[in-house]
């Protein structure tokens, strides 16, 4: 009876312990919240273009390499690049998409760097994401506060993944940039098909390299 | 008198444009790329140069006092939008930044309100009649004034006849702040525009898509309904 007693308590002890040690792990463990992931990387953003000298210095290099290394990874860009082309995409073969991907990805990475630039001296604002915390795509909401101005909204739509969330789509003022791409990539395949698409994004990225 | 011509033709084309049901969002393409080309030269030759002088030459706070000058006239415009709308809070905060900036403001040349935290907000004439269930009717392309549909162009009109500028009496004042409206609207495009020619594979096409994406966000006060998404 005691050797009895003994054991269930040392196995609810046990089964304590298990408890507590998923609540002390799992924090650790758990992907970072979308909207504190978003928060976390553009500040990190800000105080690099406000403090490092060559990105001051207007190096788009430089700023392109950052971009790169630090925002790039949180973007989807197989998705994004699905979403944009469409009907083209899913018939493209595998190198096509590979290749597709890869133009478009230095294409927005340039734009961005031109736009994270022109925004350096707003304030940004996050909203508190108002999500089911089992959801796997979330929006995430943050606002560029402009002095007499109506402030712009930029959100991100967001999905988990296993390597943490990642944003597949920006929408700035309402304007969302894989639709807006969409348009664009659906002209240049009906004008020149898949290869054409790539072609012409190739060019784009030499032409304002070029510049 | 001129003006008055044109908003009544535009209200004319608005009429038929509820006729015309579901159609292609830009049926006069090859017209509207023209007019994109020829808007290109004058705008180039012209407009910028003076937008991009304007912006280098004066001193910031005479441009962000211009800026809150015709943005009081536009949350004058806010507050009639709101109410044909049946919103009332927004109505009654745009007013509050209306008597505010005119009365404290120096005739609107100071944002006092936006200081004091009160949001500016942004309705006009083109996203009432969207409210309102009217459809946005063809896009058009117009040389200096940019992109804008039969709908939204209606709106512009009325608005631009009805403006307070409209009511001066002394035509070379009136000349100077429709002048310096134009300038001070291009200026704000100028970094937009950067951000674009980077972007953007067309510019055309681009400009199409961003503003009517912008327009029917506009009009669903930031909650357009879910489009389709053409996913694997």
């Amino acid at each position: 009876m005691t050797m009895l007693r003994c054991s269930r308590t040392s196995s609810a002890l046990r089964r304590l312990g298990v408890m507590l040690l998923v609540l002390v792990a799992v924090p650790a463990l758990a992907q970072e919240a979308p909207d504190a992931l978003v928060k976390r990387v553009a500040q990190e953003a800000l105080s690099i273009i406000k403090s490092d000298p060559k990105v001051q210095a207007g190096d788009q290099a430089h700023i392109r390499d950052l971009i790169e290394a630090k925002i790039a990874p949180h973007f989807d860009m197989d998705r994004m690049t699905a979403l944009a082309a469409g009907r083209a995409y899913r018939q493209a073969t595998p190198e096509q998409k590979k290749r597709l991907a890869d133009e478009f990805k230095s294409l927005l990475i340039r734009t961005y760097s031109n736009a994270l630039n022109q925004y350096r001296d707003q304030t940004l604002q996050y909203e508190p994401l108002r999500a089911d915390p089992n959801a796997t795509e979330v929006t995430v909401r943050t606002q560029v506060i402009r002095p007499g101005q109506t402030p712009v909204s930029i959100d991100y739509s967001m999905e988990k993944t296993p390597s943490g969330w990642k944003a597949y789509d920006v929408i700035v003022g309402g304007v969302s940039l894989v639709t807006n791409y969409r348009d664009e990539f659906t002209q240049q395949v009906r004008e020149g098909g898949i290869d054409g698409l790539i072609k012409a994004l190739a060019a784009k990225n030499a032409g304002t390299a070029a510049k | 008198m001129l003006l008055r011509a044109a908003t009544l033709c535009a209200c004319a084309s608005l009429v038929s444009a509820c006729a015309m049901g579901p159609t292609r969002e830009d049926p006069f393409e090859p017209v509207n790329r023209a007019s994109y080309k020829v808007h290109q030269v004058i705008d180039g030759r012209v407009i910028k140069p003076i937008a991009q002088a304007y912006v280098d030459y004066t001193p910031k706070p005479v441009q962000l006092a211009v800026t809150n000058f015709f943005g009081n006239i536009d949350d004058m415009f806010s507050v009639v939008n709101d109410m044909l709308q049946g919103k009332g809070d927004k109505a009654g905060n745009d007013l509050g930044r209306v008597i505010t900036n005119t009365g404290f403001g120096v005739l609107g040349l100071i944002d006092i309100a936006g200081s004091a935290g009160i949001p500016k907000g942004n309705e006009d004439f083109g996203q009432t009649f969207g409210f309102w269930g009217i459809p946005q009717g063809p896009y058009l392309f117009i040389p200096v004034f940019g992109p804008t549909t039969v709908r939204d162009g209606s709106g512009t009109l009325i608005r631009a006849y009805a403006s307070p500028v409209n009511f001066i009496d002394d035509t070379p004042t009136r000349y100077i702040l429709w002048s310096l409206n134009l300038v001070d609207l291009r200026a704000s495009a100028l970094q937009t525009e950067n951000l674009l020619n980077q972007a953007a594979l067309d510019p055309y096409t681009f400009i199409r898509r961003s503003y009517l994406q912008r327009r029917q966000y506009l009009v669903y006060d930031g909650k357009p309904p879910p489009t389709k998404e053409d996913e694997e």
